[in-house]
Formats: C-alpha cells, sequence, structure tokens
C-alpha cells in the first residue's frame, strides 16, 4: 500500500470515529430526558393518588400531600398571565406598531433582551424589595404573581413583536386605505393574524413562570401553609416549592413525595405545551397568506 | 382616543426600562449602605464569608469562588457535548433525526431548574459518592454537573444556529478538494463559525452563574474558598437563597448583603451577556 | 484539438433523480484528455447536476439517486469500494460563485495539500498554484492578507488555484464565470488555455459565445436528455440536431 493510499485510509478512520463520537454524545444527551422521567416517575408514582392531591403539607410523609402547592400554582399564574398578558402585548403593539424607529425604541429593544438574560433569582431581588417591603405587599400571591410578571415580560413582548411582525403589511395598507385608524387596524386586523404566535409565546412564558422557584423563595413563599389561598392578599405557597421544601429533607420518603410533586408539575406544563402546539397547528391552517 | 392608546402603549414598553432602572437603583443604594459599614476592599478580596455568624467576615471571594467551581463543571459538561451535539445536528443528522432530536432538547430546556436540583440530591450525587467515596453528601461536582446539563440545549441550539449559518458554498469548497467530513467540520465550518460558538459559550457560562435552584439544593451551604470540587460550597446565588429562608430584619447588614452580593451577580452575567450579544451582531453580519 | 487523444473520464448511461424527478437522462459523454469539453445547454437541463456527478458531489444532496456508470481512467467512481476522497483528489472542482474559505490567501492555497501530509515545500506548492492560476503576481505580497478582501474575479480565480494545489487530472468547472465581470471573465478564459497543456477541463456553461470561444468538445442538453455532442466547430456551424441549432442560433434558452 502506497503512503498516500494509507494516510488516506488513516484520515478516514479519525473522520468515521469524529462522527462516532458526535452520535454517541448526542445519543447521551437525549437520553438524559429519559433517565429524568424514569427516575421520577420510579419514585413518585406509588405516591401520586387522590389523597396526595386533595392534602395539605404534613411533618408525616403518609398524610402530605399537593393541594396548597397546585392551588397556589393556579392562583399565581392566573394573576400573572392577567397582569403579563396585556402589559406584553401591548408593548410589543407599541414597539411594531407605534413606535418610530430611532433611539427610544432601540434603547427599549436592547433594555427588553438585556432584561431576558438577567438571573430569576435578581427577579426574586427586586420584588422582595418593592413589592414586598416597599408596597407592603407581604407575602402574597400579588406580590408573587407581580414579580413572576416581570421575569416573564421579555419573552412574551419578544414572542409578541415576532408574531406581529410576521403579518404581511399588505394588510395593514388595505385596511389604512379604508380610512380606518392605526388602532382600529390594530385591533381588528393585526392582533387577530399574530394571535396563534402570541398565544403560543404567552403559553411559553406561563410555563416558565409556573417551573420557577427561587424568585418565589426570595419573596418568602417558603413557608407552611395549609389553607388554599382565597384572595390575591392570602399568603401561599406553590408546587415548586413544595418539591423545594421536600427535596431538600434528607428522609428517602420525602424524597418520593417529592417525585410524585414533579409529576404533577410536569403534566401541568405537558398540558400547556401541548396547548401551545395545538394553536400553533390551528393557527397554521387558517392563516391570511 | 389614538394619542390616548399610544401613550398607555407606550407606558406598557416602558416598564421593562423601569424594570432596569428599579434592579439597578434597589441593588446600587442597598450596596451604597452596605459599604457604608464594610470597605469595598474587604469585601471584594476578603477571604471569609461569615456575615450571619460571629466573627462576622465579609469577604465575598469565597462565594466567588464557589460560583466558579459550578462553573467549571457546568462548563466541562455543556460546552463539548452542546458543541459535539450542534455538530451531529447541523452536519451529519438527516431531516428526520433533527425532527427528533430537536424537540427533546427543547423539552429539556423547558424542564423546571427544582427539577434539575432533585436530580443532582438524587441521582447524580448517589452516584458520584459510589464512584468517589470521599466526596461529601453536598459538594460542587454533583451540581456543577447538572447546571451543565441544564444550559446544554442552549448551547447546543445556539451553536446549531451558527453552524448553521455558514454557507454551504464552504463545505462544497472543501469537500471538492478531497477533504473527509471530518476535515471539513473541523477545518474550515467550525473555524468559520467561532464567533457563533463563541458567544453561545458566553451565555451558558452567564446562566451558570445566575443558576440557583440546582446549587442550592444539591452544592451546600458552606462559604469555602477551594477548588476541590468533592467539598460543600456556597454559590451567590445559594447565599442570597439562605439569607432570604432566614427570618432577616430589613436594614440590618446581614439584610444588606444581600443586596451586595445581589448586585455583583447582576453586573457578572450583564457583563457577560452584553458581550455575547456584541459577538453576535458581528458574526451575523459576516455572510449576509 | 490537432493530436488525437484519449479518452480520460466518462458518463456510461448516467440518470440522476432527486426523488422522483428525473434530472438527468441516460447521459453517454466522453471526456477527452488535455481538452476543454463545455457543457452547455438552458437553466435546468441537468448540466451542473451531470458535472456534479463527475466527482460524487451530488452525494451531499439529500435523496439524490445515479444509475448508470462514471469511468474515470477506467475505473467506476460509483463502485462500491471506490472512495470518493480518492475520486475528488483526482478531479478537482471550480464553482460559480467564487468560494474561497475565510482564511489567508495563502491558508486557501495550501489547505488541500495539508490536510493530505503534503507539508514539504509549500511556500514551492503555493506560488506554482497562484502562477498557474495567474493570480501570483497581484497577491505575492499580501499572501497572509484575508481571501475575502480579494475581488470577485482575484477570489475565482484563487479558487482555481487552490483546485490546482493538489495536482488534478482534472478541473470541472461549473459556470465559473457567471458571477464576473467581462474583463475577468477574459483573463479566466485566457487561463483556461494555459492549463489545458496540462490538465483535462470540463466546464459547464450558459454562455454560447464562451464555450465556442475556449472548447474543443461541446455538449448540448435540454430536459436532462443529452441532445448532441460533438466538435465544437461542428456544433456551432453544422449541428445535426434542429434543436441544437435553434439553441446556439439563439432562438431560445
Amino acid at each position: 500500500m502506497t503512503p498516500q493510499a494509507q494516510l488516506l485510509k488513516k484520515r478516514h478512520r479519525i473522520s468515521a470515529a469524529f462522527k462516532l463520537f458526535c452520535l454517541s454524545v448526542t445519543c447521551l444527551a437525549v437520553s438524559i430526558l429519559g433517565i429524568l422521567i424514569l427516575e421520577v416517575t420510579l419514585l413518585g408514582l406509588p405516591w401520586l393518588n387522590a389523597d396526595f392531591l386533595t392534602s395539605f403539607p404534613s411533618r408525616f410523609p403518609e398524610k402530605a400531600g399537593i393541594l396548597a402547592g397546585l392551588a397556589g400554582t393556579l392562583w399565581l399564574v392566573t394573576l400573572t398571565a392577567a397582569i403579563a398578558i396585556p402589559i406584553g402585548v401591548l408593548a410589543a403593539v407599541y414597539l411594531e406598531e407605534y413606535a418610530k424607529p430611532g433611539r427610544v425604541a432601540t434603547l427599549i429593544t436592547i433594555n427588553i433582551a438585556n432584561l431576558a438574560g438577567v438571573p430569576s433569582i435578581v427577579y426574586g431581588i427586586l420584588g422582595l424589595a418593592i413589592f414586598v417591603r416597599f408596597l407592603g405587599l407581604e407575602r402574597s400571591v400579588l406580590a408573587g404573581a407581580m414579580t413572576m410578571s416581570l421575569l416573564i415580560l421579555p419573552v412574551i413582548i419578544i414572542a409578541s413583536r415576532e408574531a406581529i411582525k410576521a403579518v404581511p403589511s399588505s394588510l395593514r395598507q388595505v385596511a389604512f386605505a379604508l380610512g380606518a385608524t392605526r388602532w382600529q387596524v390594530t385591533r381588528d386586523h393585526v392582533l387577530p393574524q399574530a394571535m396563534p404566535g402570541i398565544l403560543t409565546g404567552v403559553i411559553l412564558a406561563l410555563s416558565r413562570a409556573i417551573g420557577e422557584t427561587a424568585p418565589l423563595i426570595m419573596i418568602g413563599a417558603l413557608t407552611y401553609i395549609a389553607f388554599v389561598p382565597e384572595g390575591p392578599m392570602d399568603e401561599f405557597t406553590a408546587l415548586p416549592i413544595q418539591i423545594y421544601n421536600w427535596t431538600s429533607r434528607p428522609q428517602e420518603a420525602f424524597h418520593e413525595l417529592a417525585s410524585a410533586g414533579i409529576i404533577v408539575l410536569l403534566l401541568v406544563l405537558l398540558i400547556m405545551n401541548a396547548t401551545a402546539v395545538w394553536i400553533r397547528y390551528r393557527g397554521s391552517k387558517n392563516k391570511f397568506k | 382616543m389614538e394619542q390616548v392608546l399610544r401613550w398607555l402603549f407606550f407606558a406598557c414598553a416602558a416598564i421593562s426600562v423601569l424594570t432596569t432602572l428599579a434592579v439597578v437603583g434597589v441593588l446600587s443604594i442597598e450596596t451604597f449602605n452596605f459599604f457604608q459599614q464594610v470597605p469595598a476592599a474587604d469585601f471584594l478580596f476578603g477571604t471569609r464569608w461569615t456575615p450571619l455568624l460571629e466573627p462576622k467576615s465579609y469577604g465575598i471571594l469565597p462565594l466567588l469562588f464557589g460560583t466558579t467551581l459550578i462553573v467549571i463543571g457546568a462548563a466541562i459538561v455543556a460546552l463539548p457535548v452542546g458543541l459535539a451535539c450542534a455538530i451531529y445536528l447541523s452536519e451529519y443528522a438527516g431531516a428526520r433525526t433533527r425532527d427528533v432530536v430537536k424537540p427533546i432538547l427543547e423539552i429539556l430546556a423547558g424542564i423546571p431548574t427544582i427539577v434539575y436540583g432533585f436530580f443532582a440530591i438524587t441521582f447524580v450525587t448517589p452516584i458520584l459518592r459510589t464512584l468517589i467515596p470521599s466526596t461529601e453528601v453536598f459538594n460542587a461536582a454533583s451540581a456543577g454537573i447538572v447546571v451543565g446539563i441544564m444550559v446544554l440545549p442552549m448551547v447546543a441550539s445556539l451553536c446549531d444556529d451558527a453552524l448553521r449559518a455558514v454557507p454551504n458554498a464552504l463545505r462544497d469548497g472543501a469537500y471538492s478538494l478531497g477533504a473527509t467530513s471530518f476535515e471539513v467540520t473541523a477545518r474550515i465550518v467550525v473555524p468559520a463559525s467561532l464567533s457563533g460558538i463563541f458567544a453561545a459559550f458566553v451565555l451558558a457560562i452567564s446562566r451558570a452563574i445566575g443558576e440557583t435552584m440546582a446549587v442550592t439544593l444539591a452544592a451546600g451551604a458552606t462559604p469555602n474558598l477551594t477548588l476541590n470540587p468533592l467539598e460543600s460550597i456556597q454559590t451567590m446565588t445559594a447565599y442570597i437563597v439562605q439569607v432570604s429562608l432566614g427570618d432577616t430584619p430589613a436594614g440590618t447588614l446581614s439584610y444588606q448583603t444581600l443586596f451586595a452580593v445581589g448586585a455583583v451577580l447582576f453586573s457578572m452575567t450583564l457583563i457577560l451577556n452584553l458581550i455575547a450579544n456584541a459577538i453576535m451582531n458581528r458574526y451575523r453580519d459576516v455572510y449576509e | 484539438m490537432t493530436q488525437p487523444s484519449e479518452v480520460l473520464l466518462q458518463a456510461n448511461a448516467v440518470s440522476i433523480a432527486y426523488g422522483d424527478q428525473l434530472a438527468v437522462n441516460a447521459v453517454t459523454l466522453p471526456i477527452y484528455q488535455q481538452r476543454i469539453t463545455s457543457i452547455i445547454g438552458p437553466s435546468g437541463c441537468g448540466k451542473s447536476t451531470l458535472l456534479r456527478s463527475f466527482n460524487r458531489m451530488n452525494d451531499f444532496i439529500d435523496q439524490v439517486t445515479l444509475t448508470g456508470k462514471v469511468t474515470f481512467n477506467d475505473q467506476n467512481v460509483y463502485a462500491s469500494d471506490a472512495d470518493p476522497v480518492a475520486v475528488r483528489l483526482n478531479i478537482g472542482m471550480v464553482f460559480q460563485k467564487p468560494n474561497p474559505f475565510p482564511k489567508t490567501i495563502y491558508d486557501n492555497v495550501a489547505w488541500a495539500p495539508k490536510i493530505n501530509g503534503r507539508r514539504d515545500n509549500m511556500d514551492d506548492r503555493v506560488e506554482q498554484a497562484l502562477r498557474q492560476a495567474a493570480l501570483w503576481d497581484e497577491v505575492k505580497d499580501r499572501l497572509q492578507e484575508s481571501a475575502l478582501n480579494l475581488s470577485g474575479g482575484q477570489q475565482q480565480r484563487l479558487c482555481i488555484a487552490r483546485a490546482l494545489a493538489m495536482n488534478p487530472l482534472v478541473l470541472l468547472m461549473d459556470e465559473p464565470c457567471s458571477a464576473l465581470d467581462p474583463v475577468s471573465t477574459a483573463r479566466i478564459e485566457d487561463l483556461l488555455f494555459e492549463l489545458k497543456e496540462t490538465l483535462t477541463i470540463v466546464i459547464v456553461t450558459h454562455n454560447m459565445q464562451q464555450a465556442a470561444r475556449v472548447s474543443d468538445f461541446t455538449a448540448f442538453m435540454e430536459n436532462g436528455v443529452l441532445i448532441e455532442y460533438g466538435p465544437t466547430e461542428t456544433l456551432f456551424t453544422n449541428p445535426e440536431n434542429k434543436r441544437t441549432e435553434e439553441y446556439v442560433t439563439g432562438r431560445f434558452g
């Protein structure tokens, strides 16, 4: 065999080895999801029953349940949606439909991009200083929802802007030509067209709010709560907080409870994301082309 | 009417700017108060962090070391694995494989951090302690690995974007010269997308610095000036959580440490994010 | 076109399909050694696809299937034990748009020899390739500058130099002048005559004047079918097929 042919053989071997390496690493990364789900299911499934869903936390693992966390999370996500969706979507409307390109618009855009990268715990510090202490909202669901709203606003604004941008400008021009005002054009034509995209973004943002733990701990949601909040000023706990609490205890039984809690949390997220996929699918079917 | 709405919408957009101002304001004021009592040099260069115990000491270096250990661990896991995944997706995988792998990575990216913290405690730590019995119950390695897993999908997806931005004409040119796929990838495509890959790495490090729940659960609460990943440590984020869990009255020095540490954390992530954005804007211009 | 010549490369009943769309239909075409063969035809006629099959560049496009044989030195380059990398070392290629690597001028030319372990006398190799591509005088003082700083015509000659650095036997050119101005085009055409001394060249072009000027043989393709092939002069002055006549006289295309 000539040296040239030998070298070529070696180069082919290196190339094949590299491809195999990338493939195995990818398989490994993908299998993490499987391991995670398997572990959580094996540990938590036996605990997952009606009692678990309808009981309050307890010092005794057999009696403990997720009701307070589940109710708190529902309260939290509802209030967060009520605050963050209008502000986020209208901010996107301003930036896409109203703002003149210029320094102010650029400043806001850069600012939003940077906010999206701020660690969630920093939002927790902000919530603690402003909402809990300064505004005196104490450890209420409202304080939590306001903190979460600030956290997910960048996500909602960025996604809504993308959706609004995707609406063809010919549609706006037709409406303007008929004598509509900017708001009429936005309300009657642009927003309905952009709605599937906006909703997808909103759901993804709310999923994030459901899973976030650190900001809630910062505003003091980690307390023993054995009731369901009845108003926005009540104290609360949330699913991830309850999971954190159980995970941080040394006893194995509490870890199993945490697994059961994680299953509930992941199911809630799964339902939300399935909804987002469904909306995207439906939106792509009847869209102005 | 139009004018009123315009101002209303502007106010909504302005909230984002107000948020930034509020973050900077809150952190600055309390940090300023903190520096009234603790000299900045003691804070930045001190080697003991015991603000909640006597004798009190406010040197942030142990927390910085803790965060650094986590970042190193996360980087060792996420950067090579993320890049290799991206290379596989962009250079080798067919459309069908991409359609399977990409959604799985998206799901991994969407799993709440608390779940990863649970995973660290109940899965990674026991394995580490079996492999290396001297490993402490709470240790930096386990948390670092799990933070690496958390940021892995982001690294893979951003690197994939960067690799796919390289025009196919370059790959054709290299293949036509008799190169193997490894040579095309490693010597043409990766170097051509280096700035995008670098930006992804910087963002990943920024995320690892700000990660809270996994490190709070798995890495411990011992401010420890060590580079041994098998020991218990405390990160900046974990310290912030620790203070907020306790009953620390507003206005006290311990309460202010929370903001001083938060200010350091915020500045570090902000600088890294700005760097990453600057790099990305530059590489997007190259091939357009 | 005076000395007889051997067939170096040949397509034998080659058909190429993208999915179930036939792009090249049973084409048989000989390529003579040290001659320039041009392939002409309207856009979408399959001429580029055929060209890329000579050095297996279609391997990188999803769902491409090829039947028939491409022989190089009487070896089927699509045989199951044929190595596409080895094939491409002998058959170089220049593309429609200049595609220099984002590296220095020197490294562009030195890249192929380097990965093939031919690191000796690299400076000489680079100089020789750049001289062959008639680029040396323009770049000899700026070899360490980025190749992306060169003009379009210079970039294309750099790509030719890059391909020549491995001393291939065949050079495939896929509309190499379509992105260039007339002056750059003329330089590359001059270059082709010089390269013919040592190289076999296949050039795909939609510019009939170019085919008439530079090539010894011309093949005319339409809808994936080879309509007519012959010495360039015959094909342009006295074509056998009516479609060929209509095309070369500019009645369509």
